[in-house]
């Protein structure tokens, strides 16, 4: 099974279903198979929320992911209900700004402030979901940049273009630095 | 000799822009999306199947997990000349496109549990009178309101028995966003062909979930509409008994006078009491299904060869089962899959020829055992065939392991 799992988890509103299906648009991109679902609440704003993507070579039969390669979390709440199901060596990405408390180390753990730092560098939290889907492009290189650079482009409205490019830009930074 | 009349060839004739010609539907559909591998939800894939169908008319009312059904039409139909119109409730929503149906058009609906409730009246109002039309519901968990965002296959039996009175059914239940969109195309081709109304069930998770397809051109789209009567207008009849189960369909407008009704009717259309005309009408309806049982029934059979162990699934559960047959594979456990596409009229056929080949039956679905019923309708009269039964309610997904981890509990 050569499927890799990815579990984009935290609150509704923070854009985790877009960046679900940024992610897989930009698989696409890269000619491979992709599979996107989704949980949410009736409520648009508040409540839990997640987005998987499985990017594979192969047909994808079941098309949530059980046992992730990459987890991102943005709340606490998504952490704790979501951690235990990280694959071994998998890779942990949390939002320190909500999550305060790890129940598990896990082996490749990244913690960035990403809210704070859209706050700061963007002026607004409303790019957390690009940022840090960059910051996870860049450390997993499940897709090629460039296709994920393609993928915003045709999937958020033109006037956020822009914005939402330079929070790619600024997660690729943040993981190069990171990851040094 | 039959003298042929000149009649109005396809019927639906819908408001069009004047500069528009006749023809250019089919055209403008082609070039207006792009037919690459695309990023595709399985509603989108439902809308897009109907357009291609040849679909225009739908009428609706929005609800979780359908609405995008409605969204995507609401703007691409009024560009190719068909109509949108959204109702006050459901129940008007069915009556709409029986009537549009009725005048013409290729028409369908798409709706949750709730509104589905509502449309049964409505759907044997379609089926008795033998109007072409398509209601696509995607579950979600009831009953009730229940939870708008989660899975469910409550309405496997409903689709099936849940109009009053004796009538027939055609459902079919797609697994990936890909048959969405063929499952669409070849419900709206029945309804057509058979006159009747078609149900397209999906789940939850199927209507929401995005997937890379690819869709086919045009060109490889192979699309049925009814047949138009030949006859001259005085020699029509709605019902005609001497042209099988199937006969010719007039659209209002073209000059032909029929009458319809949801009282049981004779040929002509018009109320009937008597015992051989009631008999001949529910005789029609009965046997325009059972006796096409093989044109109507079609199944996947996954690694069944050397099965001792068969899976039996619908729909997303089915998508869990493959993955827990080649996980059972991978360990040596002879594991096949048999999945229905077409899950009224029940393919009693396939599944007496999997009982008759396998030593355990597993039934994993979402609800409290709808699809099971039918094995052990036709397990009876082999006792020593083992059913394992998994089902879920609470709105989460079966997974691989579940099915997996239940089977070798009971092996």
């Amino acid at each position: 099974m050569t499927n890799y799992e990815i579990r984009l988890s935290g609150s509704g509103g923070q854009g985790l279903i877009l960046a679900g299906i940024i992610l897989g648009r930009a698989a696409v991109l890269d000619k491979r198979r992709v599979t996107q679902t989704q949980s949410y609440g009736p409520e648009s704003r508040g409540g839990s929320s997640r987005a998987d993507v499985i990017i594979s070579d192969q047909e994808i039969y079941f098309p949530e992911a059980t046992s992730f390669d990459c987890l991102l979390a943005l709340t606490q709440e998504a952490c704790d209900k979501y951690l235990f199901d990280l694959r071994e060596n998998g890779i942990l990405i949390i939002d320190t700004t909500y999550v305060k408390n790890l129940a598990l180390a896990a082996e490749n753990t990244y913690e960035l402030p990403f809210t704070e730092i859209a706050i700061e560098k963007l002026g607004s939290p409303i790019s957390t979901n690009i940022l840090s889907l960059a910051f996870l492009v860049k450390v997993t290189g499940i897709v090629k940049e460039s296709s994920l650079k393609q993928s915003i482009s045709e999937s958020v409205k033109p006037a956020f273009v822009d914005l939402n490019l330079k929070a790619m830009k600024l997660g690729f930074e943040l993981a190069a630095k990171y990851q040094k | 000799m039959q003298k042929k009349t000149k009649t109005t060839k396809t019927a639906p004739k819908p408001t069009k822009p004047t500069a528009e010609k006749p023809d250019s539907k089919l055209g403008e559909l082609q070039t207006t999306r792009e037919r690459k591998t695309v990023l595709m939800q399985g509603n989108e894939a439902v809308a897009y199947g109907a357009l291609d169908a040849g679909c225009d008319f739908f009428a609706g009312y929005p609800i979780t997990p359908s609405t995008e059904i409605a969204e995507i039409l609401a703007l691409e139909l009024p560009k190719r000349g068909g109509v949108f119109v959204q109702m006050e409730d459901e129940i008007a929503s069915i009556c709409a496109i029986t009537g549009a149906s009725l005048a013409g058009a290729k028409s369908l609906t798409a709706t949750s549990g709730p509104g589905f409730s509502l449309m049964q009246e409505g759907i044997g109002f379609a089926r008795i009178t033998e109007t072409p039309c398509v209601v696509v519901n995607v579950q979600r968990v009831g009953p009730s309101t229940g939870m708008p965002t989660s899975c469910a296959q409550g309405e496997i039996q409903q689709s099936r028995w849940g109009s009053h009175g004796d009538s027939p059914a055609i459902v079919l239940y797609p697994d990936s966003v890909k048959e969405c969109y063929e499952l669409t195309i070849r419900a709206v081709n029945l309804a057509e062909k058979y006159r009747t109304c078609v149900i397209l069930l999906l789940d939850e998770v199927l209507g929401h979930m995005r997937e890379a397809v690819s869709l086919p051109d045009m060109a490889n789209v192979r699309v049925i509409s009814r047949i138009k009567p030949t006859v001259p207008p005085h020699w029509y009849k709605h019902y005609d008994k001497n042209q099988k189960y199937l006969s010719p369909l007039a659209s209002y407008g073209e000059g032909y006078r029929f009458h319809v009704t949801g009282l049981t009717h004779d040929q002509l259309g018009f109320p009937t009491n008597k015992v051989t005309e009631a008999a001949e009408m529910m005789d029609r309806l009965r046997k325009k299904i059972t006796y096409n049982i093989r044109d109507l029934v079609q199944i996947e059979s996954y690694q069944m060869e050397d099965a001792k162990i068969a899976i039996f699934a619908a729909g997303i559960v089915a998508r869990a089962a493959k993955a827990a047959v080649a996980m059972a594979r991978l360990e040596g456990i002879p594991v096949g899959l048999l999945r229905p596409l077409t899950i009224w009229p029940f393919p009693d056929e396939a599944v007496r020829k999997m009982l008759r080949d396998v030593d355990i039956v597993v039934v994993p679905e979402l609800n409290q055992g709808q699809l099971v019923r039918e094995i052990q309708r036709l397990v009876k009269d082999r006792s020593d065939s083992k059913l394992i039964k998994i089902q879920r309610v609470n709105g989460q997904l079966i997974s691989p392991q579940d099915i997996l981890s239940t089977m070798k509990e009971g092996m």
